[in-house]
């Protein structure tokens, strides 16, 4: 943003007529709040990254590789090698335009280039002009345009204001997936150095510390010992909670802003308050202490290494299964990536759950379950007591969050917990959930402060839509199964719709679950006055 | 100047093949090229450029299980599950890329963005879109059906039904075809949307008109053709005949319309395999529609999949050990502990 704060009622006043200058035309202005820092030297040499500098992205002259156009087209050839999808989604646009409405950021914004068909544009004028012929032979006409360091700048520009959600590819004729091409995009500015610090740093947090935040082992217990003591006394209920356990049934592998970042720690107490309740047998780990993983959003081979990590630390605890926490991406790698990296993890068993035997066919080569996925098997079976007058206090709505939306179709799990343990749920219009969901705005690792004003326009679809029901029902709640919502909604919802609080699945569960032994609850998770409606005395009283 | 271009050329592109086609007027030896060599050529580059593009995108693999899922997952017995948009098995897989290819699902799925007032974004089903290029593929690929009749000998007879019910509003003789009146309103929307929102206006390059006024050319040639400028079909019917059999022999006093429409079709097949019209084909290979959402319950294969660089967990212990132990963290080599 710029120096001035921008009040929500002008940035909701989006112009989306294009300008008349020539999208050929790279230049972009790196305006403040509107792109994301650079990595700092050490984080790019912590990861071994190509042409590590120092380098800020207002600087007149980036230091590029005096060879990177080389470098650009050797990899860019790699890749049409290695990705069809890639090769095929440069070739088979025809612009009908069906996407051009659909990305949160050009909605926010109105700026062209942040229509899926433009921000695939950059790289395909690329390819047209070095790999195909009629690139070759009519240049410009045939939409080719020749590479400089201008077009560099304008794709860490519009590579990183896209959040790699692949709304719009649930609306392309040909499914072509937008996420593809900024993947391949970013792959492609690493290769000359142009990295954010906001992708690189925590993915070297990741691979040294095991988790993004950089947390070391005993800080980590040092946290998870906190949450025991919260517990404590909001229930009276002394819980264990096992790190590095070796022979525990299940690893559980959980984003890493859980551990400490309100208000993923209430969703934390809520799994803690879970497991306790149902007995497990489980273990957290503390080298493998991320679920989530921002090498998906650099490169496909720190991608694999982080994630490496969970199944080697299955093997070394020799568990039987992994279940995985809430969160976005964390679960696109798991449920598209992770087997195919990392496995087969033949050390492991088939996923079932020990309380009521459901076996989750659904994993059964990965190995890995949705926290969802358990919880509702658990719910549906019985197996739970639950008070959902504890959540009288909240109206909920329900984000879809991208990815186990439109990479899982994880859909109904959590709306079955929510409507379980909560009696007041209220959908956003049905064009914006389930598989037409609204990213928030700060997912592929475009949620630094310094983007805030990219991160306020992405998020104002789905913001408006939490306002449509905050207006309409009064809806005070967004629930969420993401990390990255957890901690990008705050501020949104705060910006757009005032007075909507941001919360996990697993807090409204840790709030409404009736454990055995447990003290009359005087307050919920988050340590507010615990407050039921009862309708019989239409009073308020603590249960 | 730069945005005329982008119209200007195309449409001199098709004007120019109008005149070349005018030199069939010349005399026999133009004929051959237009009506033998310039054909047989188009044809050569269609098929073996199509099996080209279609050979080179298969020689990539699929790294990675990469479906857009767009309902719900098969998880608990209990949850009903998606069978087409979250296809977790072949037959749903074949149903999705049925719907895609012939009813343009995700068009149809279109929410269109339309802003009410400056506090509110509405999102509204538009189905225009999905219309117009439904009625356009499905009225070329009819009109293509009924042009095997003049490339077969009996008759292909479906293509004499689809005829027959094409031409059932017979309002003028000749038969006048529905399809025709139909690809000419289909076609003509696509290009007017082109050129009418400011939106889509910017996301239209020379290409894309090129492919309308190509195809429009066509159409219209062929109307005429069939209505006012007559044309002797049975010497058309010889001549396709003929080229079919690799026996090529060009009747005389075919018409110069004839000529026109050959040549402007020539001309659309021969660019086909080189253009965005590609992605007929290519719409199959879609990794995001092709793909069984099962990823988590059989393992993809990376082909090229190759180890890298890991932090492994003795470099981590080593590291964190004695904070570790400490803080009384099971660790795997406590002999930092037995050296205390």
């Amino acid at each position: 943003m710029a120096d001035k704060r921008i009040e929500p009622e002008e940035m909701a006043r989006v112009d989306y007529h294009p300008p008349l200058r020539d999208w050929m035309d790279p230049s972009v202005e790196f305006t403040r709040g509107s792109y994301c820092y650079a990595a700092p030297l050490k984080n790019q040499e912590a990861l071994n990254l190509p042409n590590p500098r120092q380098w800020n992205p207002q600087d007149l002259d980036w230091k590029l590789p005096s060879n990177f156009k080389r470098i650009i087209l050797n990899g860019m050839k790699e890749r049409l090698n290695k990705y069809r999808s890639w090769k095929l989604y440069l070739d088979i646009c025809v612009r009908c335009g069906a996407c051009s409405d659909k990305c949160h950021y050009f909605i926010g914004s109105g700026d062209p280039k942040n229509m899926p068909v433009m921000r695939a544009e950059l790289l395909r004028s690329v390819y047209r002009r070095y790999f195909t012929v009629g690139g070759r032979l009519w240049g410009k006409l045939a939409g080719a345009r020749d590479l400089d360091e201008r077009v560099i700048k304008e794709w860490y520009y519009y590579f990183y204001q896209c959040s790699e959600c692949r709304r719009c590819s649930v609306y392309c004729p040909y499914g072509i997936d937008t996420c593809e091409i900024t993947m391949m995009g970013r792959e492609l500015l690493n290769l000359v150095g142009c990295t954010t610090e906001w992708v690189v740093g925590p993915a070297s947090n990741s691979f040294r510390t095991g988790n993004h935040v950089g947390i070391p082992p005993h800080a980590m217990k040092q946290s998870l010992e906190s949450a025991q003591d919260d517990i404590k006394s909001i229930t009276g209920i002394d819980i264990e909670i096992p790190i590095n356990k070796k022979g525990a049934e299940i690893l559980f592998i959980t984003p890493s802003a859980d551990f400490f970042a309100s208000p993923a720690w209430f969703t934390l107490m809520g799994y803690l308050m879970l497991f306790h309740e149902i007995g497990l047998d489980y273990t957290f780990s503390t080298y493998a202490s991320e679920g989530g993983n921002f090498g998906l959003f650099h490169s496909a081979e720190l991608a694999k290494s982080l994630n490496a990590k969970i199944y080697a630390e299955a093997e070394r605890l020799k568990v039987k299964w992994v279940l995985g926490g809430e969160c976005g991406h964390m679960w696109r790698v798991i449920h598209q990536y992770m087997d195919t990296f990392n496995g087969p993890p033949s050390f492991l068993e088939e996923p079932a759950s020990p309380v009521t035997g459901t076996k989750f066919e659904n994993a059964r080569s990965t190995k890995m379950v949705h926290i969802c996925e358990f919880t509702a098997d658990l719910i549906h079976s019985g197996k739970l007591k639950l008070e959902p007058r504890r959540n009288d206090k909240w109206k909920v709505t329900y984000h879809d969050s991208c990815n186990p939306a439109r990479a899982m179709g994880l859909f109904q799990e959590p709306r079955y917990i929510i409507n379980n343990t909560c009696n007041q749920f209220y959908e956003m219009p049905e064009n914006t959930i389930r598989e037409h969901t609204f990213c928030c705005g700060s997912g592929a690792g475009l949620g630094p402060d310094e983007n805030i004003e990219v991160r306020l326009r992405g998020g104002y679809p789905r913001a408006n839509a939490v306002k449509y029901v905050q207006d309409k029902h009064g809806v005070n709640l967004l629930a969420c199964i993401c990390a990255i919502d957890k901690a990008s909604f705050p501020p949104l919802l705060e910006y757009w719709a005032p007075g909507v609080e941001t919360a996990g699945v697993h807090e409204l569960l840790g709030n409404a679950l009736v454990m055995k032994g447990e003290k009359q609850r005087a307050i919920d998770l988050r340590g507010d006055p615990l407050m039921v409606n009862t309708s019989k005395e239409g009073g308020q009283r603590g249960v | 100047m730069k945005r005329a271009m982008t119209t200007l050329c195309p449409l001199a592109v098709v004007i120019g093949l109008f005149l070349l086609s005018l030199l069939t007027l010349v005399g026999r030896g133009a004929d051959l090229i237009f009506a033998v060599i310039i054909p047989y050529l188009a044809l050569a580059l269609f098929f073996a450029g199509i099996i080209y593009r279609i050979v080179r995108w298969s020689q990539s693999p699929v790294p990675f299980n990469i479906p857009t899922v767009t309902g719900q997952e098969r998880s608990l017995p209990w949850i009903k599950d998606d069978k087409i948009e979250s296809p977790a098995d072949n037959m749903a897989v074949a149903w999705r890329m049925l719907l895609e290819i012939l009813l343009f699902r995700s068009l149809f799925r279109n929410k269109q963005l339309q802003q009410v007032d400056e506090n509110r974004l509405v999102y509204g089903g538009s189905r225009w879109l999905w219309l117009g290029g439904l009625a356009f593929h499905w009225s070329l690929l009819i009109i293509l059906v009924r042009h095997l009749r003049f490339f077969t000998e009996p008759v292909f007879q479906p293509s004499l039904w689809i005829s027959s019910i094409d031409g059932i509003l017979q309002l003028a003789l000749p038969a006048l075809f529905i399809t025709d009146f139909i690809i000419l309103i289909a076609v003509s929307y696509l290009l007017v949307r082109r050129l009418a929102s400011a939106r889509i206006r910017y996301i239209t390059f020379a290409a894309d008109y090129l492919a309308l006024f190509l195809i429009l050319a066509v159409a219209i040639s062929g109307i005429l053709m069939r209505s006012i400028f007559k044309i002797d079909l049975v010497a058309v019917k010889e001549l396709a005949i003929s080229m079919i059999a690799f026996r090529p022999a060009v009747p005389a006093g075919i018409g110069l319309p004839f000529y026109v429409h050959l040549l402007l079709v020539c001309t659309l097949i021969a660019y086909f395999p080189f253009s965005k019209m590609m992605h007929a084909a290519g719409i199959f290979l879609s990794p995001t529609r092709n793909l069984k959402n099962d990823s988590r319950m059989i393992r993809h294969i990376n082909p090229w999949n190759k180890p890298v660089r890991v932090h492994t967990y003795a470099e981590y212990e080593d590291e964190f050990r004695q904070p570790m132990i400490k803080s009384g963290i099971p660790v795997e080599r406590n002999n930092a502990a037995q050296e205390q």
